[in-house]
């Protein structure tokens, strides 16, 4: 899908001049993960899932897409269960924003998961939208597919035939589409815990609260299990960018702006353009809002 | 067409609906509540929220048929309701309407703000209102009438 169609979907810079009212689909709620993928594997190309329909709402609304059949998951209770180890929090794919924000989940990071959940979209939208959905849904500017991303998540992914797990640093294959197969489905998002001396910074750059990132970036320094990234998010590849964010964390206040002013230009953003510079500015805040 | 079964402000509601009819054109055109508003129908602007099993969403962005066994309501099913009252009172007082387009999605989401962030400042109203779009007031009625409700009931 073309990168403009991400804009519409959103509505940004777009005034509805065609219909408004979603084209005929059909619809089934199987009653267990099996269920749907045995659907998504019969349905080929034409059905699509539809969990929060948060973010597929807009595209049927808008028609910009138009499955034959949409197979509902939100409710499959496989897919909205939350479990923690010693080494990681697994949320189903089902997990609401507003789950995340409301600290159902323990939280691997510090806080940072509840921290983020809050700034996406609206209440109303977090009580529906999935992290699940999120991810498929592959908005270059969506916060989960940019955290998810720094943190080193992993998706856990099936079909019929077999399961696999996939690097959320490599979902994205360019603006609103990703590597998973079209009879795949993600079941859950598997994110490492961070120690309890870690140090997390994150900065969202928007307008208005609960809108779409114009720039995200974020950053990790967490010794004790030698981690220590950085994030520069919505690229024009559409994939997060992440990178080795030691230099950045061990040089002196005065000698950040060189590095920071490289590492964005290492994503893929030319220096000197407001691209570059929202990000470069973004990535400071991260920095400041390290703690 | 698909059929649905799920309970609207209070009572067994079982229709046959086409999958691609959404909640907001169900409870207006089918069922004829015509107080919740559509102003977008991607999700931006929040006239159509209504409250889906005691949470608010867009009804614009959930399709009917998801909420098969759901329980429902839109803002004539808060007629009765002790928290509405009080917002219903207190944006009259603030002048937090003028034409009214935006107010049933603003009481709902108000409703929410009252019952699950008891301790919000006007920051935190703000932040929460960012979702209800409102091309009268400029939102200081609308602040101020929720901020009075949440001081209402703090105080014993
Ligand atoms: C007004 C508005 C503002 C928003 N602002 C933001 C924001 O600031 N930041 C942000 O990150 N997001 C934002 N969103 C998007 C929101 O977070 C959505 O909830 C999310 O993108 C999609 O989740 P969903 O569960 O609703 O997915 P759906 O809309 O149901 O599905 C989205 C896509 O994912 C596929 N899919 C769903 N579940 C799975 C699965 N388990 N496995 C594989 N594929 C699957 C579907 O087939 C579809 O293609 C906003 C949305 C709206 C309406
Ligand atoms: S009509 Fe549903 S949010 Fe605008
Ligand atoms: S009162 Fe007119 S839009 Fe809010």
């Amino acid at each position: 899908m073309p990168h403009h169609a991400a804009s519409i979907a959103r509505g940004v810079g777009h005034s509805a001049s065609g219909p408004v009212k979603a084209p005929a689909f059909d619809y089934e709620r199987p009653v267990d993960v099996d269920g749907a993928l045995r659907l998504l594997a019969e349905g080929g190309d034409d059905a699509k899932l539809i969990a929060g329909g948060q973010s597929l709402g807009p595209l049927l609304n808008l028609r910009l897409a138009r499955p034959a059949l949409l197979i509902d998951v939100r409710m499959l209770d496989e897919m909205r269960e939350i479990s923690a180890s010693d080494n990681a929090v697994v949320l189903g794919a089902a997990v609401t924003h507003a789950r995340i924000e409301d600290g159902n989940a323990p939280d691997p990071a510090g806080g940072l998961l509840r921290y983020v959940a809050r700034g996406i979209a609206y209440r109303a939208v977090r009580n529906r939208g999935t992290i699940g959905g999120s991810l498929a849904h592959a908005d270059p500017a969506a916060d989960w597919v940019n955290l998810m991303a720094l943190l080193d998540a992993t998706l856990i992914v099936r079909s019929t035939a077999a399961e696999r797990t996939i690097a959320a640093v490599d979902l994205v294959a360019g603006p609103l589409s990703t590597v998973l197969a079209a009879d795949e489905m993600i079941v859950a998002v598997r994110i490492p815990k961070l120690s309890g001396s870690a140090r997390v910074g994150w900065f969202k750059f928007n307008r208005k609260p609960g809108e779409f990132a114009e720039a995200i970036c974020g950053i990790v320094d967490d010794p004790e299990r030698d981690v220590r990234r950085l994030l520069v998010g919505v690229t024009e590849s559409g994939s997060p960018h992440v990178a080795d964010g030691a230099e950045l964390l061990s040089a002196p206040p005065d000698a950040r702006d060189g590095i920071i002013t490289a590492a964005v230009a290492g994503a893929g953003f030319r220096c000197g353009t407001y691209k570059h510079q929202v990000r470069a500015v973004s990535l400071r805040r991260a920095m400041d809002a390290l703690r | 067409m698909k059929t649905l079964k799920f309970t609207l402000n209070g009572e067994s509601v079982c229709r046959s609906v086409e999958p691609r009819t959404h909640l907001a054109d169900f409870v207006r055109g089918d069922q004829g509540l015509t107080g919740t508003n559509i102003g977008c129908e991607h999700g931006v602007c929040g006239a159509c929220t209504v409250e889906i099993d005691g949470a608010p969403a867009r009804s614009c962005l959930t399709f009917a048929v998801t909420c098969e066994g759901a329980d429902v309501r839109t803002i004539e099913g808060l007629r009765d309701d002790p928290v509405m009252g009080q917002l219903r009172e207190a944006f009259n007082a603030e002048h937090a309407l003028q034409c009214g387009y935006c107010t049933p999605g603003m009481l709902v989401t108000a409703r929410d703000i009252v019952l699950r962030l008891p301790d919000a400042d006007e920051a935190r109203v703000r932040h929460e209102l960012a979702g209800n779009l409102c091309r009268c007031t400029g939102y200081t009625g609308i602040v101020r009438a929720i901020l009075s409700v949440l001081v209402a009931r703090r105080t014993p």
